[in-house]
């Protein structure tokens, strides 16, 4: 069973829901962080790291001795990632989406494939917990590919995955094929307007859906009435409690902190499975 | 020369719209531009009243015509994206939209038509003009989307002779917060003390300096974590980041959003709305407006 962790509006809790539902359940649990750009829950798990792998994306090269400046890589890319200019054929790495078009098209055989480095991947535990997450680099702008690399590593009976915020493709390569999407929203109207979107995405891919809702008690009560017309179930509320937010400004875990929460999130996860 | 102020913070939630929102209502002779355009909260506070809707068309899906197919395979074999099924429908999810099997089918059996990807308007608030957008739920060229964005605050300012760009820029570093970032005069990072905020704060650093762009920051609900805080704050001026002053926690920002006004407008004899004035005159310093 895969469950996807979203939100539309950052900052709403998804990385707090991810990390505590994780550790709280006894049985085999993988965690995989997808939000590439800016992951952080290795910073409550706190895993030991065993692995470490460097994420790469297939770019073209061109061999200018056999390249005839025939222009037909520049006409098959659609994101202007190879151009003839002159005299001479010049690939842009960055805009390149890898798909292979111009090493396909060239009739001199004069394009051939290198590797880009796009970020990081690190596997590790804690206990029982297996844990995975991408690192893109820093002034990359293609995090697709490398989510897809630590979704790769999905395996097992449960895994745990945290999205990005937003509704863009990041979010979709985090929610595509997953059995259930946990939205975090807070009672805002930023929240809500938000958690808007994300319903959008979730029922465009067809996956069920319910919601925790975070600092329950600031704001306002539109989230409540939104959730009943549209018949999305409230798995959890988590009230504002300023000892909850200096926990998790220090790193720590809701679940350490205050231990009540544990039965709470395994509460939580045997709701999820009465949904599917 | 139009200045262009770009608010960012790499991690969501730590109250970029909120502060940016409050800039807003004090600064003068002003484009405002949302270019968080697929989370786009701005306008909630703004209510801006839109004078011109724009489609924003950009890239590409493929589509095979299954009269046409003669489910040869060429398309599934080349796709690199696993977007075509075995009965030779694409998934419109997957489909990056490079055009490969379209390109390539013997048969012309692969239509590849251009995509409607969102909208963009040209409003008016009471602040003054505002760009924003919306880009449609799961569609790609968000980064092409924010350059639109910002492009058009730039004609606007130019045409209306304004000398300033707010702009309220996406979360995370990737391809929206870079095409943010380009060309901009000064970013303001709004960071938050946390492990989190701190390790995202630095991630968006990096980026401003990757990209060249002179960069301020404050912390947002300091109280929090004093001292995560300093951390934040050490960090910055070690990267000759200019900290430009604390906000603390506050739960009044909630209560000026949900009435739909920015902290000055609801109540500006409150503490956070005190420092947001102190952080808006130092950055005026330091921009030059």
């Amino acid at each position: 069973m895969i469950i996807s962790i979203a939100s539309g509006k950052g900052g709403t809790g998804k990385t707090t829901v991810s990390t505590n539902l994780a550790v709280s359940l006894e049985s085999e649990v993988q965690l995989l962080d997808c939000d590439v750009e800016e992951p952080n829950s290795h910073l409550f798990i706190r895993p030991t790291i065993e692995k470490v792998e460097k994420i790469t994306t297939p770019v073209p090269e061109v061999d200018e001795n056999k390249c005839t400046l025939c222009g037909k890589c520049g006409e098959i890319c659609q994101f202007k990632a190879i151009v003839v200019i002159g005299e001479t054929v010049l690939p842009f790495h960055e805009l390149c989406h890898s798909c292979g078009g111009c090493v396909e098209v060239c009739p001199e055989k004069a394009i051939t494939e290198t590797a880009r480095e796009l970020g990081i991947l690190e596997c590790g535990h804690r206990n029982s917990l297996e844990f995975v997450h991408g690192r893109l680099r820093v002034g990359e702008a293609m995090s697709p590919p490398l989510i897809r690399a630590v979704r790769a590593h999905t395996k097992g009976a449960l895994t745990i995955i945290d999205a990005p915020p937003g509704t863009s493709c990041p979010v979709i390569a985090s929610m595509n094929g997953a059995d259930f999407v946990l939205l975090v929203t807070e009672p805002t109207p930023f929240g809500l307007h938000d958690l808007k979107l994300a319903v959008g995405a979730v029922r465009m891919l067809g996956i069920p859906c319910g919601l925790v809702i975070n600092r329950s008690d600031m704001g306002d009560d539109k989230v409540w009435a939104y959730a009943e017309e549209e018949g999305i179930p409230i798995l959890m509320e988590i009230p504002f409690d300023r000892k909850i937010a200096e926990a998790y400004s220090r790193g720590d875990l809701l679940v350490e902190v205050m231990p009540e929460w544990k039965e709470k999130f395994q509460g939580l996860l045997k709701d999820i499975e009465k949904l599917i | 020369m139009v200045k262009e102020l770009v608010v960012i913070s790499g991690k969501g939630g730590t109250g970029k719209t909120s502060v940016m929102s409050a800039f807003a209502s004090m600064a003068r002779n002003m484009v405002l531009c949302d270019a968080d355009v697929d989370a786009a909260d701005l306008h909630l506070i703004m209510e801006p009243d839109i004078k011109e809707r724009h489609e924003f068309q950009s890239g590409s899906t493929a589509g095979i015509i299954s009269e046409k197919c003669t489910n040869c395979g060429l398309c599934r074999d080349l796709c690199r994206f696993d977007a075509i099924s075995e009965d030779y429908v694409v998934d419109p999810v997957a489909c990056e939209g490079c055009g490969v099997c379209h390109y390539f089918c013997p048969e012309e059996a692969v239509d590849f038509s251009l995509n409607t990807c969102g909208e963009w308007f040209l409003s008016e608030s009471r602040f003054g003009p505002v760009v924003h957008a919306r880009l449609g739920i799961a569609e790609e060229n968000s980064g092409k989307l924010v350059s639109l964005v910002r492009q058009e605050g730039r004609r606007l300012a130019e045409e209306r002779d304004l000398n300033l760009i707010l702009t309220d820029g996406p979360p995370g570093v990737g391809c929206p917060v870079i095409a943010s970032l380009g060309g901009a005069s000064s970013v303001l990072i709004v960071a938050e003390p946390s492990v989190s905020g701190m390790h995202d704060m630095e991630r968006v650093v990096q980026l401003a300096d990757f990209f060249n762009v002179p960069a301020m920051l404050c912390v947002n609900k300091f109280d929090l974590n004093s001292d995560k805080t300093r951390e934040i704050e050490t960090f910055a001026r070690d990267k000759k980041v200019a900290v430009v002053g604390r906000i603390p926690f506050d739960p009044t920002f909630t209560k000026a959003m949900v009435k739909g006004k920015t902290i000055l407008e609801y109540d500006s004899d409150s503490d956070a709305a005190g420092e947001v004035k102190k952080i808006w005159e130092k950055i005026g310093e330091k921009i030059g407006i």
